[in-house]
């Protein structure tokens, strides 16, 4: 049976660790609003951009010159995966549902008797995925160390991503990440960046130009030369952006229900310290008694 | 004829946020293949943007933005520049600026290595074009 020391010392580090959850608790949801408005002032950016090349690749796509990033390679033996997942646990399950989303992916590509290539980038999903798909693994990206990520390390990673594509490593990029729903919910999603064609289809509206024709300077091939990655850019800069708006909102949730958790065992401990308490003190004055009459 | 149509509807939108929206009477554009005036009713015309100061005209009133990297897409429901990073010239300190690029005059005299030798001219040149677009 414990004593009543050792019930002590657990009810303190309990309380202790009650305070840390209590502490990550509030920190994440700083950093959620911080987050959230960083998701929301990137998304006209996103949207307008989408809309242009969905304008410009309709007048495009049907030509013998469309640009590979746009049409595809005209083949889809390699793909290259990149899953984006945050870089810190203690979020709950939002890491392993991006991980589960992306092993699903894998998987099925591999049945399907294609070549997969996997980029991560965040630590997280890698050590999970690399159990099952180590080999497959051409690199990690961390952004462990930036405080906040802005569009130039999203430029990074596209940058690497153009490179294989140039250098034919791979026919069809798909990225999967963390859609951010709200503070509750967040889904893991996977979208196809390289052929851009595929990932404009839904959303992208064309605009009305009212019978007019665009207007192209210098003309349609070089603008997408530079649009594309950009896009690409773009796309991935967003995806990172809900990935840590989900990752906070997740960890908010998480915390929250360690700190009730840690809340609930103070509760029992304190309980089963006092009954004990009591029943000692109980024990102590039979013994007293007891021996006041045995004189 | 809607009410704005004497009005032109500008839009300017960075990854990082949308830094402006809203009527102005007019915008000029550094296009690449050189300046263009954006009145209402403009035709539809997409064209990449070399770096340098867009004006937005409203009220007879001009602010000045300094933009680098992007596109000028002009519809019929206005004009969307896409800039990968703008700065508003107005909010800029002359004599700041004057500072910081005599700091990364020495940043490039100093660099230890190719690396950062490069990133600091890169720098250095932004802030020169930067301060020759105040100029104008």
């Amino acid at each position: 049976m414990a004593s009543l020391k050792e019930f002590r010392n657990r009810i303190d580090s309990v309380k202790s660790t009650q305070k840390i959850t209590k502490a990550m608790q509030m920190v994440a949801a700083a950093k959620l609003r911080r987050a959230q408005e960083a998701v929301e002032n990137a998304r006209p950016y996103a949207a307008r951009m989408n809309n242009v090349v969905a304008s410009l690749s309709h007048s495009m796509v049907d030509q013998p010159g469309a640009p590979t990033l746009l049409v595809g390679t005209g083949e889809s033996k390699t793909h290259l995966v990149v899953v984006a997942s945050a870089d810190r646990g203690l979020c709950g399950g939002f890491n392993g549902a991006i991980a589960r989303k992306a092993k699903d992916l894998i998987s099925g590509l591999i049945r399907d008797g294609k070549d997969v290539k996997i980029l991560c980038v965040g630590v997280k999903a890698f050590e999970q995925i690399k159990r099952l798909y180590g080999s497959r693994i051409i690199d990690v990206i961390s952004l462990r160390d930036h405080k906040y990520i802005n569009s130039g390390h999203a430029a990074e990673i596209s940058a690497k991503i153009l490179e294989m594509f140039e250098a034919g490593e791979f026919d069809v990029c798909t990225l999967v990440f963390s859609q951010f729903k709200n503070v509750m919910s967040q889904v893991p999603t996977s979208q196809i960046l390289i052929p851009a064609i595929e990932g404009i289809s839904e959303g992208g509206e064309l605009p009305d130009l009212g019978g007019a024709c665009y207007t192209y300077e210098p003309d349609e091939e070089e603008i997408l030369k530079v649009l594309l990655p950009r896009n690409l850019t773009t796309q991935v800069f967003q995806a990172l952006l809900e990935n840590v708006a989900g990752e906070m909102g997740a960890k908010m949730t998480a915390m929250d229900n360690a700190t009730r958790n840690a809340g609930e065992v103070i509760e029992q401990l304190t309980l089963q310290y006092n009954r004990k308490r009591q029943s000692m003190i109980t024990t102590e004055l039979i013994e007293i008694i007891a021996g006041a009459e045995a004189i | 004829m809607s009410p704005m149509a004497d009005k032109l509807h500008f839009s300017l939108v960075s990854p990082e946020k949308e830094l402006f929206s809203g009527g102005v009477d007019s915008v000029t554009v550094p296009g690449s293949e050189g300046d263009f005036g954006v009145y209402p009713e403009h035709m539809p015309v997409m064209t990449a943007i070399r770096p340098g100061a867009i004006s937005v005209m409203n009220e007879e009133k001009e602010r000045r933005i300094y933009i680098r990297g992007g596109f000028a897409d002009v519809t019929s429901e206005g004009l969307t520049v896409l800039a990968e990073e703008a700065v508003e010239l107005g909010d800029l300190d002359p004599a700041k600026l004057a500072q910081d690029i005599t700091d990364a005059e020495e940043d490039v005299r100093d660099a230890e290595t190719e690396e950062k030798r490069e990133a600091a001219t890169e720098q250095l040149e932004y802030l020169q074009a930067l301060a020759s677009a105040m100029k104008d």
